[in-house]
């Protein structure tokens, strides 16, 4: 199982702040995982859509869409951040 | 602790007397304090909600604070960031850095700020007379980082 972490914007597009997954054999990065989850379609089609400033971080580290996504893992999207 | 993220508002010159705590070797501190703005964008903002990543969050500050001290010859730095709910002039954020002289204080300093807005995981929304909306992030802040 993978846990998925959704914040700020994402958080309220999805109405879903936090959930456990079991990924299937092919989903194995980061790129591979948003497109997985883009194919749920409505919100998760139009914020995780090719294009879309969406970041994401694998256990706390900032991630590519290379970046290997295993069990185990926690793996986290967000817009781009506006502290300070 | 170098980084912390709370809720409660922070005392500016408490926090810069424990940062020098009777060092010697301190000539110099810099510090910069992030306020809310009563407007932004052309609307009136009336509050404000500062999210983070817990984890990430203060893991990405040590990060870089870590950073600073690579580059400068610094003595000691802080980080103070609030979240929850905040008011046009309410404190937001707190950096200050301590070093034997002025210059190195400066730039790391705004280093951290720069890094800061553009890699820790903080997210703001502003309720304004319109509604709520979530603000933006701006490409001169990503401008202002990649000078470092």
């Amino acid at each position: 199982m993978v846990q998925l972490v959704y914040l700020a914007r994402l958080r309220e597009a999805f109405g879903l702040a936090t959930e456990s997954v079991a990924l299937p054999r092919e989903v194995g990065t980061v790129a591979a995982l948003l497109a997985w989850l883009s194919r749920r379609g409505g919100a998760w089609a139009a914020e995780l859509a090719p294009g879309r400033a969406v970041r994401v971080a694998v256990n706390h580290d900032v991630a590519r869409g290379e970046t290997p996504v295993r069990a185990g893992d926690e793996v986290a999207f967000f817009p781009p951040v506006t502290g300070g | 602790m170098p980084v912390r993220i709370q809720r409660e508002d922070f005392d500016i010159a408490g926090e810069l007397e424990r940062l020098r705590a009777g060092d010697v070797r301190i000539g110099a501190i810099a510090s910069f304090v992030g306020l809310v703005r009563h407007v932004n964008e052309a609307s009136e903002v009336r509050a404000m909600t500062l999210e983070h990543y817990p984890g990430m969050t203060e893991k990405a500050l040590a990060q870089i604070v870590e950073e600073a001290r690579s580059r400068w010859n610094i003595i000691d730095a802080l980080v103070i960031h609030r979240v929850g709910e905040l008011k046009p002039g309410d404190q937001i954020v707190l950096a200050a850095v301590a070093s034997a002289h002025r210059g190195e204080a400066f730039a790391a300093c705004e280093f951290i700020m720069d890094y800061l807005k553009t890699r820790a995981p903080f997210w703001k929304k502003e309720r304004t007379p319109a509604g709520e909306r979530w603000v933006e992030a701006r490409a001169s802040d990503e401008e202002k980082a990649s000078r470092w």
